[in-house]
């Protein structure tokens, strides 16, 4: 039988250890395959976070350190800085970078640390149970705003993608979601095209990835999406956000 | 290769590079800011790379990248610095990465002072960061004693993939001396072949560099491993010296600054007919028990002395287990004691009037 379709090779045989609907596994593939699809299998080093993809290093077939929480752009700022010639990249979510990590992340896209981000941003923190994220919305219930985020209280949810946007390091930026089939292949470019600014050495490049926590939002997988395309797109718009010349 | 007259700081640079260390990331912080300076112009001259890093916590994450990355990588801080670096230092512990640490300790606690103290000894030899790891730790007591410190410091780091500290204090940072920078007893060091470096050769098994172990069975092996290294440094790495202590009847504890100076005092004690003696111990972790409990079976009684409020007395305590006293003199504030003051308080403990 013909073979039609095979797993990238980017990607070890350890079953994902993921909730069922979570987009982490898609993106997971998308990363792996663009670096697959780019030749870059041996060359890559990745960096895990601390959260729900803390056990990345069980999942990127290619050499792995684990970060502590908010590290990872300075772990693989030793990396890259040792290993210029080779594929450096974090994969963070929302609490690791945009909380605990906020100034290793900002530092890294000012110095134009020639490494790439996947940042996933499912407004939430998953890992712990469900704590509100500086990305959760306005309003949204987590087990830490159980009446709702409230402006007056602790703010508005922060905007990764346009803040790392106005730093001159950052060479490529933009916010994709994971909500349909056509959204996750444009992540797929996104995350690609990232790589390919990366490989070029023009700088810091950083895909945003909105993504779904069906299991701390309390939905069903499919109600997720829905809720991600409704609540999320208008409050975190789609799009480059950042484009120096490739 | 000829002596040099250098500052404390510039030779412990110098000594890194001398010793193949080629990245350095730090954060600017009193009295230790001749290192990064020293790095930083001298490690492009060396094809290598500093970089100032925008905290001590990006700093020492960053060492943890590139010591995993298999470079040999060194950063350095003074106290509030260290505190700042507790949490890469307990990943690098357990992730078992090799590095060295400098630590020039100034007095504190909080903000603290710039000038030199001795109270971070608790925090460097006790754990410092959480969880249950050790570091090999390095006391000099002289520039030249911190040059060769750093030399080998690289050395016993790669062998037991653990990290280093150096430990001095603002004094030894600031004050010039002459040096020279002679390489260490080789060693069997062995290759790096856990480092990140990409993964063409598939001979060698993927390299995941990690500190997290979610089951018990996993958590407990890496424990049990742990362990045995940290005994095997015991047997292999203690190190102390003792300096006229045959006939002495009274032994000085101290390490550092402070002991060189008590050197200087017991010099004029025995000038006055007071048999004392000094042991110092070279590795405050591991620390040398065995040459404290062996003085206390033939000496009268042991003076501890310290820039802090008496941190190592208890290992000196520990080591003698009541069979002496053991009195202590801490000086505090960031003052150094003279040699004179030192020899006041060896009349007291000998009730020389």
């Amino acid at each position: 039988m013909a073979v039609v379709f095979e797993k990238t090779k980017m990607l070890t045989d350890v079953p994902f250890h993921y909730c069922p609907g979570c987009t982490h596994g898609i993106a997971h593939r998308l990363l792996a395959e663009a670096i697959e699809e780019l030749g870059k299998e041996d060359e890559a080093i990745g960096v895990a976070p601390v959260g729900c993809a803390v056990f990345a290093y069980n999942y990127f077939n290619c050499d792995m350190m684990e970060a502590a929480h908010g590290r990872a752009p300075a772990v693989a700022t030793g990396i890259k800085r040792v290993h210029p010639d080779k594929l450096v990249f974090t994969y963070q979510g929302d609490g690791d970078l945009a909380s605990i990590g906020t100034a290793e992340i900002i530092h890294a896209a000012a110095r134009g640390e020639k490494i790439t981000t996947i940042f996933i941003n499912n407004a939430i923190y998953g890992m712990t149970g469900g704590q509100m994220a500086p990305t959760t919305l306005e309003g949204q219930v987590t087990t830490t705003s159980p009446y709702g985020r409230k402006k007056e209280h602790c703010g508005l949810p922060i905007k990764m993608s346009e803040i790392i946007a106005t730093l001159d390091g950052a060479a490529y930026v933009e916010r994709v979601s994971m909500h349909d089939v056509p959204n996750i292949i444009k992540a797929k470019n996104a995350i690609k095209k990232a790589l390919q600014y990366q490989i070029a050495g023009k700088g810091f490049s950083f895909i945003e990835l909105l993504s779904t926590c069906p299991t701390n939002w309390g939905m069903t997988p499919a109600d997720a999406l829905e809720w991600l395309k409704d609540n999320m797109i208008p409050y975190y718009p789609l799009g480059v956000k950042k484009e120096v010349e490739l | 290769m000829a002596k040099k007259l250098m500052k404390g700081s510039e030779a412990i640079g110098e000594a890194a590079i001398q010793a193949g260390c080629r990245y350095f990331f730090g954060y600017p912080i009193t009295p230790q800011n001749e290192i990064p300076e020293y790095m930083s112009r001298r490690l492009p001259q060396e094809g290598g790379c500093f970089l100032q890093a925008e905290s001590e916590v990006a700093a020492i994450n960053m060492v943890y990248g590139a010591a995993g990355s298999g470079a040999r990588v060194m950063t350095s801080s003074s106290s509030p610095g260290i505190s700042l670096k507790q949490e890469g230092i307990s990943y690098i512990a357990c992730a078992e990465i090799p590095c060295v640490i400098v630590n020039m300790m100034r007095v504190g606690p909080g903000l603290g002072g710039i000038q030199p103290a001795q109270g971070d000894y608790f925090q460097a030899t006790k754990g410092g960061g959480h969880g249950d790891y050790h570091l090999v730790v390095l006391a000099p007591s002289t520039v030249q004693e911190a040059a060769n410190m750093v030399m080998e410091g690289f050395d016993i780091a790669d062998t037991y993939r653990i990290p280093v500290m150096v430990l001095g204090d603002g004094m030894i940072g600031q004050i010039m001396e002459p040096v020279e920078f002679v390489p260490p007893k080789k060693r069997e060091v062995p290759p790096k072949t856990w480092a990140a470096t990409g993964w063409s050769d598939k001979s060698r098994p993927r390299a995941i560099l990690n500190s997290l172990y979610i089951e018990p069975e996993e958590m407990k092996v890496v424990m049990d491993r742990l362990l045995e290294r940290y005994e095997l440094i015991k047997k292999n790495e203690t190190r102390v010296e003792e300096f006229m202590t045959e006939d002495a009847e009274y032994i000085i504890a101290a390490y550092g600054t402070t002991a060189r100076i008590a050197k200087s005092a017991i010099t004029k004690a025995r000038a006055q007919g007071i048999k004392v003696g000094l042991i110092r111990p070279i590795t405050v972790w591991p620390f040398p028990y065995e040459a404290y409990s062996k003085a206390a079976d033939r000496v009268k009684g042991f003076l501890d002395i310290e820039l802090s409020t008496g941190q190592m007395v208890e290992d000196v305590r520990l080591a003698v287990a009541g069979k002496k006293p053991v009195e202590f003199y801490g000086k505090l504030g960031g003052f150094v004691p003279s040699a004179d003051e030192i020899l006041e308080q060896i009349k007291k403990m000998a009730e020389v009037k």
